[in-house]
């Protein structure tokens, strides 16, 4: 079976796996909207791991989606207690803009 | 490095690329740039279904399967009903002032310049031949071998963290008692 990468190239999804991360960190930058800029994080995060597939699939080893397994762990927790904390802000004060959550400023 | 390639003689693999590579980035764009939560959500679900079928295109069968199972089902899930439970759709996000907006899309243009100006000038990581050892790396019997043998202490580990993640997450939306 030949590999999938001499049809369609290492470096194409390379420039797929940039632009989706330069999305996620623009959304992060553009919205102040809370779960909006969450959904952000979790394209930069997913960006990152169609990379190390395609670089598990280069390298014809399994490693690289065992780190998959372990960052798809780790945001699924990240989100859970995330949107926790999302809702008890939502439930103090009613935004979850966030400009308006500067209660540490001195 | 780069290599344009030839629409005329595109293989179907190439033609799936493409497609599934267009939809990802602009519902991803649209997930970012549209204002209702709801439709945000609903673009980010087929942002990342098409992410499965890069995984799919990739071999990596039980990755796409788990990507579809844990984020289209549980992280998109969690957000959808965080969203409803909010209530957000009266619209109330302020306007936010211009420069704001300017400098995140100036801030996107510089860094996907510098990014994939960088990964053009590097060292040149494909020369155009991609070897093919035609043993079995990736499937599920595989990946489990080394899950539970070389990454047993990580595997664990993790279990121990969305252990504590649902602990936390628990505590954290419960609604705190009166003060007597």
């Amino acid at each position: 079976m030949e590999n999938i990468l001499d049809q369609i190239g290492i470096e194409n999804y390379i420039f797929l796996s940039v632009i989706l991360f330069c999305i996620g960190v623009f959304g992060v930058l553009y919205r102040r909207n809370a779960i909006v800029v969450f959904m952000s994080i979790e394209i930069m995060l997913n960006a990152v791991n169609l990379l190390f597939a395609a670089f598990s699939t280069y390298h014809q080893d399994a490693q690289g989606q065992i780190f998959v397994f372990f960052s798809m762990a780790v945001a699924a927790a990240e989100v859970a207690v995330g949107l926790a904390i999302l809702v008890s802000i939502f439930r103090n004060m009613h935004t979850i803009d966030v400009g308006n959550l500067k209660n540490l400023k001195g | 490095m780069i290599h344009i390639p030839d629409i005329a003689n595109a293989t179907p693999i190439q033609i799936l690329f493409s497609v599934l590579s267009l939809v990802t980035l602009s519902t991803a764009f649209l997930a970012i740039y549209s204002k209702k939560p709801m439709h945000n959500a609903i673009y980010l679900v087929i942002c990342f279904t098409s992410i499965s079928g890069h995984y799919l295109l990739l071999n990596a069968q039980f990755l796409a399967f788990v990507n579809l199972i844990v984020y289209v089902g549980a992280i998109m899930i969690l957000m959808l009903f965080t969203i409803m439970l909010m209530n957000l759709n009266n619209e109330n996000e302020v306007h936010k002032p211009r420069i704001t907006r300017l400098g995140a899309i100036v801030l996107f243009c510089l860094m996907c310049l510098v990014l994939i100006s960088i990964f053009m000038n590097s060292k040149p990581i494909a020369d155009g031949s991609y070897d093919v050892t035609g043993e079995d790396y990736q499937s599920i019997k595989i990946l489990g071998k080394i899950l539970l043998n070389e990454y047993m202490v990580p595997f664990e580990f993790a279990s121990v963290l969305l252990l504590v993640a649902m602990i936390g997450a628990v505590l954290l939306s419960k609604k705190e008692k009166l003060e007597k």
